[in-house]
């Protein structure tokens, strides 16, 4: 696979105040990545810096291996190839929907224009919409349509900023399965900035976590939820908890549940203090386990109950339970842990 | 994830264009500082030694020129602000019969330039006017047996520039009136503080950072007023410059007054951005909703319409309809080839320098937009001041500098080639557009800066990642997006071109008029009845902006009459 989009160290600032820090990254032909944080994390300003819209104040951004920005010099994103669908869909209010489409196909035969415009239409699902007018769509149907206009011209890259963030939360994950399917059909690289993992686990292939203008980690969302890089990813993505621990040797760890095997990283000797993520799935109800923890609050999942347990050191943990098993919050459940692996980070003194 | 070393390498010449020069920036500035030219050059003559005419200014009506100008703007204030301020308050407060029609109605008086309320007053309180003629029928007086106000006085003055000039505080008055939470007057209420009290002790304070505004923009227009004054023959600082240009062919001594009047302009900026300054810390809540009016009864009603009813008639209806009864008399012989040739002349004047305006604000506002630097910002600001310079200054400013530039072009050319190139600016139209452009800009930018305000950045972005460069998303989606909004920075500019007299009347090309021009020529020979045609097209064309105007109020106003 050739790469498509590289950023090799680029940092962006606004007068002295630095927004993104120093990130790379490598998205393949055809992949379709995710930039994911929380608001303010400076992903947006990435997404529209590999745009063009925004200088850096030092790094490079490569798309199929040209230069497109670095300190000093912007490609103009006009000349960049990259289709973006934004975040208000921003349809020109003043052309139908046909002529939205067909913007950035205005150089093609009269002929082209018609048949790429009726092909989009049909693909995402509104071929009777052509001379209907932004203002007289639905959210989810101008969103479509935006799609269809960053798609026409056949770019390179296709940046998505936000673009479910104003759909119902139910319809997010469908619609952002729904893109990542015509995505793939044209065969179009995407890259989707959002602050919802779900959608990003929904449609992307890779996905980079980035807090503070600093990218935490990249990698596929089972690799963000499996084996975080570190506290912050593991604390983001997913729901758990961090369990106090000390190593006992370089295969074990004594926790309040137990002692859990697996592999303690380097540099953590006998009695060092660590942090194990446990996920609610880790812990499970049995009966016949020795562990007490009092019920402090559960939440219907249908399946399941999620349960906020207090551990008898006072520390608190999540666990999913079977919906059959219905225990009053204040009362005490039986719980045993059962890690598949193990993800530990060394104790930071002043956390707690 | 470190990229591969050889990276750097791959970065291919052809992007070099790193040092290419910014065509928007560039362009903002330099229209920018060609637009400061005049009043750079006006007060570049405050260094020039001072000439004779000078000192004999100086020495004999420069305390008139400054004395009368104060008692002028002294005198309008208090018209203004007792005329506008009562207005506001009654049609933004109070319930009575025909508030809503006065609502827009009182704006109409901004229709009618001061010069023309003026000589039409001047015809009708006249000796030989109907008023004093019936007077004499009626009580059998002549001449000199009885007393009846000079209308052609300083005290007339201030009574025509009042009139006309009343809705610039009406109108922000109305707009602080309105603008007040509903909590705060509330409170007052539920403190027990009656009509009276609510409006002089919480109304009207908080109201006052607008009514300055207001007030001030009056006293601008106060102190760029040529055709009253000079109608009136009441000496101020623009019929001196006049006189002093024409008269006494002294073009440095006109400069030197023109930046003594700009000194006073200057402090009303002042004024206004300091209350504008102060008018964003004043809103205390959020809550606007429709404030319970006071209902008006018995003789306080009828005060209240009688309050609304005479700016309206004084400063609109009666002078109107005496155009009007006059044009109906006169019309027949006046419209003639020569007055189809002034209108033609006026509308293609005002058409030019309107699509002139247009066309810099849509460059100065979208090259804002694009590199809002601090620069840039400036410059934009600089080239909407122009609305603060009295037109006779501009005169003056534009003169100066085009007459010196065609004598060093004619002078070279006539040393190298022995041709002689004569007027190329100075005296040609393009000296009056670019004096209309350098007055005029502000409104259109205004207009144009709002309409692009509401242009959602994305829509920018949208085009560009769709492959259209920066001039090209102008013209292919804000032009036609802010169409309407565009229309009327056209309009706007057009009607006040048309009003125009004193710069006209200086930088105008030889036997060249305008329905302005000719209006107040024909007045000046006291052929009043005849000037009214002109006169009144005038007027008509002035009721444009005032509808565009009352109509983009009423769809702007915070939580009133929302449902309507």
């Amino acid at each position: 696979m050739t790469t498509l989009l590289e950023l090799d160290k680029v940092s962006i600032a606004y007068g002295r105040r630095h927004v993104v820090h120093e990130v790379s990254f490598r998205l393949e032909e055809g992949m379709i990545g995710c930039l994911l944080g929380p608001s303010g994390c400076g992903k947006t300003t990435l997404l529209r810096a590999i745009a063009g819209f925004e200088p850096v104040a030092s790094g490079w951004i490569y798309l199929a291996s040209e230069v497109v920005t670095r300190p000093g010099f912007a490609l103009p994103p006009e000349k960049r190839q990259v289709g973006m669908v934004f975040q208000d869909f921003a349809l020109f209010p003043h052309l139908s929907v046909e002529e939205n489409i067909a913007f950035g196909i205005r150089h093609q035969s009269v002929g082209e224009r018609k048949n790429r415009v009726t092909q989009l239409l049909q693909l995402v699902g509104l071929p009777a919409y052509g001379k209907a007018y932004p203002h007289q769509l639905s959210g989810g149907q101008q969103q479509r349509i935006a799609l269809a206009r960053a798609l026409a011209p056949r770019p390179k890259l296709l940046l998505l900023d936000e673009p479910f963030s104003s759909m119902d939360v139910e319809l997010r994950e469908e619609l952002a399965r729904e893109v990542r399917a015509i995505l793939k059909q044209e065969g179009i690289s995407g890259l989707l900035v959002t602050h919802d993992q779900f959608e990003a686990f929904a449609m992307a292939d890779e996905i980079g976590v980035i807090n503070g203008g600093e990218l935490q980690q990249w990698a596929t969302g089972y690799q963000l939820y499996h084996q975080p890089a570190n506290r912050f990813v593991a604390d983001f993505i997913g729901q758990g908890v961090l369990l106090p621990g000390t190593v006992l040797n370089p295969h074990q760890v004594e926790t309040e549940l137990g002692i859990i095997e697996g592999e303690v990283p380097e540099g953590c000797g006998k009695g060092c203090p660590v942090d194990i993520l446990v996920r609610p799935d880790d812990i499970v109800h049995d009966d016949n386990a020795d562990l007490p923890a009092e019920v402090l609050d559960k939440a219907f999942r249908g399946a399941q109950f999620l349960y906020t347990l207090r551990l008898q050191s006072g520390v608190k943990v999540l666990s999913l339970a079977h919906s059959h098993y219905d225990y009053e919050v204040g009362t005490h459940m039986k719980i045993r842990l059962d890690i598949d692996h193990l993800v530990m980070f060394p104790r930071r003194e002043d956390v707690r | 994830m470190t990229p591969s070393e050889a990276a750097p390498q791959r970065s291919s010449l052809r992007h070099s264009r790193l040092a290419r020069p910014d065509v928007w920036r560039i362009g903002v500035v330099a229209t920018a500082l060609l637009l400061a030219l005049p009043v750079i050059v006006v007060f570049s003559f405050v260094f020039y030694p001072a000439g004779d005419v000078w000192r004999h200014l100086a020495q004999t009506v420069l305390a008139d020129y400054v004395l009368n100008s104060v008692i002028l703007m002294v005198g309008v204030a208090a018209g203004t602000l007792i005329m506008g301020i009562t207005a506001a308050w009654l049609t933004s407060m109070c319930e009575f019969p025909g508030r809503r029609i006065f609502e827009w109605a009182l704006l109409l008086p901004m229709a009618v330039p001061a010069y023309i309320i003026a000589y039409t007053y001047t015809g009708m309180l006249g000796f030989e006017g109907p008023i004093q003629e019936a007077l004499r029928e009626a009580f059998g007086w002549g001449y000199g047996d009885y007393w009846f106000p000079e209308i052609r006085s300083l005290g007339g003055a201030i009574a025509m520039l009042s009139l006309v000039l009343y809705p610039y505080v009406y109108l922000l008055a109305r707009a602080g009136f309105l603008e007040q939470s509903v909590c705060v007057l509330e409170v007052g209420r539920t403190l027990g503080l009656g009509p009276w009290a609510s409006f002089f002790r919480v109304a009207l304070p908080l109201a006052r950072p607008a009514i300055i505004t207001g007030l001030s923009l009056a006293l601008m227009e106060t102190l760029a007023d040529y055709g009253t004054v000079q109608y009136f023959g009441v000496s101020t600082f623009t019929t001196g410059i006049f006189r002093t240009w024409f008269g006494l062919g002294d073009s440095a001594a006109a400069a030197q007054l023109s930046a003594l009047l700009m000194g006073f302009v200057f402090l009303l900026i002042v004024l206004e951005r300091w209350s504008r300054r102060r008018a964003r810390f004043h809103h205390t809540s959020t809550r606007y909703l429709q404030l319970p009016r006071y209902r008006l009864r018995g003789t306080k009603r009828v005060l209240a319409i009688i309050a609304c009813l005479l700016p309206l008639l004084l400063g609109f209806g009666v002078p109107a309809g005496q155009l009007a009864v006059w044009a109906w008399q006169t019309a027949p012989h006046m419209v003639n080839t020569d007055f189809i040739r002034l209108t033609t002349n006026s509308l293609m004047l005002a058409s030019l320098a309107a699509l002139i305006a247009v066309g810099l604000s849509l460059l100065m506002g979208y090259g804002k937009r694009l590199r809002p630097t601090p620069l840039v910002i400036a410059s934009v600001r600089i080239a909407a001041m122009g609305y603060a310079v009295p037109g006779t200054v501009i005169a003056v400013g534009v003169m100066l500098p085009f007459a010196w530039m065609d004598n060093t072009v004619d002078t070279w050319m006539r040393d190298q080639f022995g041709i002689s190139t004569g007027l190329l600016l100075s005296g040609t139209l393009v000296a009056l557009l670019f004096a209309y452009t350098v007055r005029f800009l502000a409104v259109s930018i205004q207009t144009v800066e709002a309409g692009l305000g509401k242009i959602r950045p994305t829509m920018d972005d949208a085009a560009r990642s769709l492959g259209l460069a920066p001039r090209h998303v102008l013209r292919k989606i804000h032009m036609p997006i802010m169409r309407g909004t565009l229309l009327t920075a056209v309009l706007l500019v057009f009607v006040d071109v048309l009003k125009e007299l004193p710069a006209t009347l200086i930088l105008r090309p030889f036997n060249f008029n305008t329905l302005a021009v000719r209006t107040f020529e024909l007045a000046s020979d006291e052929r009043l009845a005849d000037a009214s045609t002109a006169a009144l097209a005038i007027v008509v064309a002035g009721i444009i902006p005032v509808i565009i105007l009352s109509r983009s109020i009423s769809r702007s106003r915070p939580g009133h009459d929302h449902a309507a």
